[in-house]
């Protein structure tokens, strides 16, 4: 599904990725460990075509498409989507005009009509259940006034309505108390189909007791520097990232 | 010869067929009004009050634009709210509030030759709005000078709307001096839409009075314009009057919107409020300068004045200049202005969902400027505005919205 090779990218005119290489199937779960500052946040960025990002070398394919060649709506149009660490609140655009711009910009992408009024919000109607989400927060502005827990879980709506089939889910947990967690974790989970895959970026264990990763990849300095299965979490909590420098 | 020589010698030109249609009190001011305007001059940049245009450049060349011929008034309503040159009404108050001071006012009161009169008795309630479209549909380049008479005696209300709009693309000049009196314990939203075109180049004159416990809502929305400008001078002259002064403006392509706002508490225990809001884009020029006068003895004034932009392109240019003068020390008056881009970040959220950039950022001008439109009382209004700023941004506002000549 994902393949990045010797991806090298910028921020503000410093290096963060110097060589990244990761391969990610369909229906994986990817975890992305790493102290502050290693990188995690620009890989999720470049992947998902940040402008303020830039890559001075390598490759991303999406099934296999070259991702770096397009814009952000595009590669969302092709399935990606990113959860983001800090969503934005945007003042005045009200989620319901939100979601139906997204979605029927997706619609378009992909050939098909744009969704009726009706289905459309039959459809936002559908997914609060689905995700249990307030709807009081689907009539508002985008994450206006909402509090850490409602903007992971407006993420997770948002992921629902769009029915992505890669996630980035960038630090999901920051921010939130174990049930707040433990309620985004299961609304992922009852999102995924078999074919989707995922990269989770965490510094704890916590958020990968609920969602099971495959591999486990620890990102230091810019490059991946150890690949294990999902017991190194254990390990990470137990004993840091220093041994792996070692 | 001197900018302002043509519109004398128009003026001279045209005098006679001018005194022969219009109502007394019109003539009667005529000559003075020519004398003060070719004596002052068009205000040049060096005038405070009109530093962001250039008033001679506007004019230039234009006073060989057709002036309609001024008919008699025929079959214009005599009777009701809304009449045609009501004399009883045109001796009490025309020009009372619109003196000479400003050049374009003089200009205006020289050329016009009707007065559209709206007249509310005491205690008359309207329970619908008035709405005046003013359809510029000549087929050639045509100037125009427009006067509109407004007078709520005591304990009335309404909601009027003036609305400019075009029919087709030929040049047009227009002034206009509207002036409006609104009695004690009075009410009145005043909306003015205007949604005309590039070739027009608007003067547009706006005089407030408030007596006590008036209640004054005046908002200012500019959606498709040429080169304009409005000012709107609000005199808060009876004790507890309140006025609201709010407006919006879309400009792109190189049009240019300057709104010259000035709010006078002339007495104690009143209140104004001011919002203004820009998005300009492309080449578009926005100005916004708003004072609010305080006057000595103007104990309890209450003032707040919020006027916020954002620039849309690296071309687009942003002026804004918010002023307190104040002579009273027991008051409370802000004043802020912002200017600012569309937010990087919520563009890319927006992408990132999917949403194509053009449309984002759409989006994103449509949620700024809508705050001034979410103020409005009548909702049927606020939902057809919010559709209109929709189309403008699409680029489908080349037809007036539900107008059946443009279908």
């Amino acid at each position: 599904m994902l393949e990045i090779k010797n991806l090298h990218a910028r921020v503000e005119g410093k290096e963060i990725l110097k060589g990244v290489d990761l391969t990610i199937r369909d229906g994986e779960i990817h975890a992305l460990m790493g102290t502050n500052g290693a990188g995690k946040s620009t890989l999720s960025n470049v992947i998902v075509g940040n402008p303020k990002y830039e890559v001075t070398e390598g490759s991303i394919t999406f099934n296999g498409k070259d991702l770096l060649a397009m814009t952000p709506e595009q590669r969302s149009h092709e399935g990606v989507f990113m959860s983001f660490q800090l969503p934005v609140e945007i003042p005045g655009v009200s989620m319901t005009n939100f979601m139906r711009a997204a979605v029927n910009a997706r619609r378009e992408a992909l050939g098909q009509e744009p969704l009726k009024s009706t289905d459309f919000l039959k459809l936002m109607r559908d997914t609060q259940k689905l995700v249990d989400i307030d709807k009081k927060l689907v009539s508002r502005s985008v994450n206006e006034g909402f509090s850490g827990g409602e903007k992971k879980r407006n993420e997770i709506f948002q992921m629902a309505m769009l029915q992505p089939t890669f996630c980035i889910l960038d630090e999901t947990d920051s921010g939130l108390d174990v049930d707040a967690l433990r309620v985004v974790a299961e609304g992922f989970n009852r999102l995924r189909t078999t074919q989707t895959s995922a990269l989770v970026i965490t510094h704890y264990q916590r958020l990968l007791d609920y969602i099971r990763p495959d591999f486990i990849h620890v990102l230091l300095e810019g490059r991946i520097v150890k690949t294990a299965g999902a017991e190194l979490a254990k390990e990470i909590e137990d004993r840091g990232f220093d041994w792996i420098k070692e | 010869m001197s900018p302002e020589q043509p519109y004398v010698n128009l003026y001279q030109a045209n005098r006679d067929s001018l005194i022969a249609v219009s109502p007394k009190v019109m003539n009667t001011l005529r000559d003075e009004a020519i004398n003060v305007f070719a004596q002052k001059g068009f205000p040049s940049r060096k005038v405070e009050a009109y530093r962001y245009i250039d008033v001679p450049q506007a004019f230039e060349g234009k006073d060989s634009y057709a002036m309609p011929q001024p008919t008699l008034p025929l079959s214009a309503a005599q009777q009701g709210v809304i009449t045609l040159n009501d004399e009883v009404l045109l001796n009490k108050y025309y020009a009372k509030a619109a003196d000479n001071e400003d050049a374009i006012t003089a200009l205006n009161t020289a050329f016009s030759h009707e007065c559209i009169c709206i007249h509310l008795g005491k205690n008359q309630v309207l329970d619908r709005p008035i709405e005046l479209t003013d359809m510029f549909a000549s087929e050639e380049d045509q100037m125009e000078h427009k006067r509109i008479l407004i007078v709520l005696e005591e304990g009335a209300s309404a909601s009027i709307m003036l609305r400019y709009a075009a029919n087709n693309k030929t040049h047009i000049l227009t002034t206009q001096v509207v002036e409006v009196f609104v009695g004690d314990n009075a009410r009145l939203e005043l909306y003015e839409l205007e949604e005309t075109h590039t070739s027009f180049t608007r003067f547009n004159n706006v005089y407030l009075q408030l007596g006590r416990y008036a209640n004054v809502k005046h908002n200012n929305i500019t959606l498709f314009n040429g080169l304009t400008r409005n000012t709107i001078k609000a005199t808060l002259a009876g004790e507890f009057s309140e006025v609201t002064l709010n407006g919006c403006v879309m400009a792109d392509k190189s049009q240019v919107v300057d709104n010259n706002t000035l709010i006078r508490h002339e007495v104690p225990n009143c209140t104004s409020h001011e919002l203004y809001k820009y998005v300009v884009d492309e080449q578009s020029v926005g100005a916004f300068a708003g004072k609010v006068y305080v006057a000595e003895g103007a104990q309890k004034t209450v003032s707040e004045e919020v006027n916020q932009n954002i620039c849309a392109s690296d071309d687009a240019r942003m002026y804004t200049q918010p002023m307190l003068e104040i002579y009273a020390d027991d008051v409370k008056c802000s004043h802020g202005s912002t200017v600012g881009k569309l937010d990087d970040m919520a563009l890319f959220y927006m992408r990132q969902r999917g949403i194509p950039l053009a449309e984002a950022r759409m989006l994103l001008m449509q949620a700024f400027v809508g705050q001034v439109i979410d103020e409005i009382p009548i909702a049927p209004l606020r939902d057809r505005l919010h559709i209109m700023i929709e189309q403008r941004l699409k680029g489908e506002l080349d037809k007036c919205v539900g107008c059946a000549r443009c279908k």
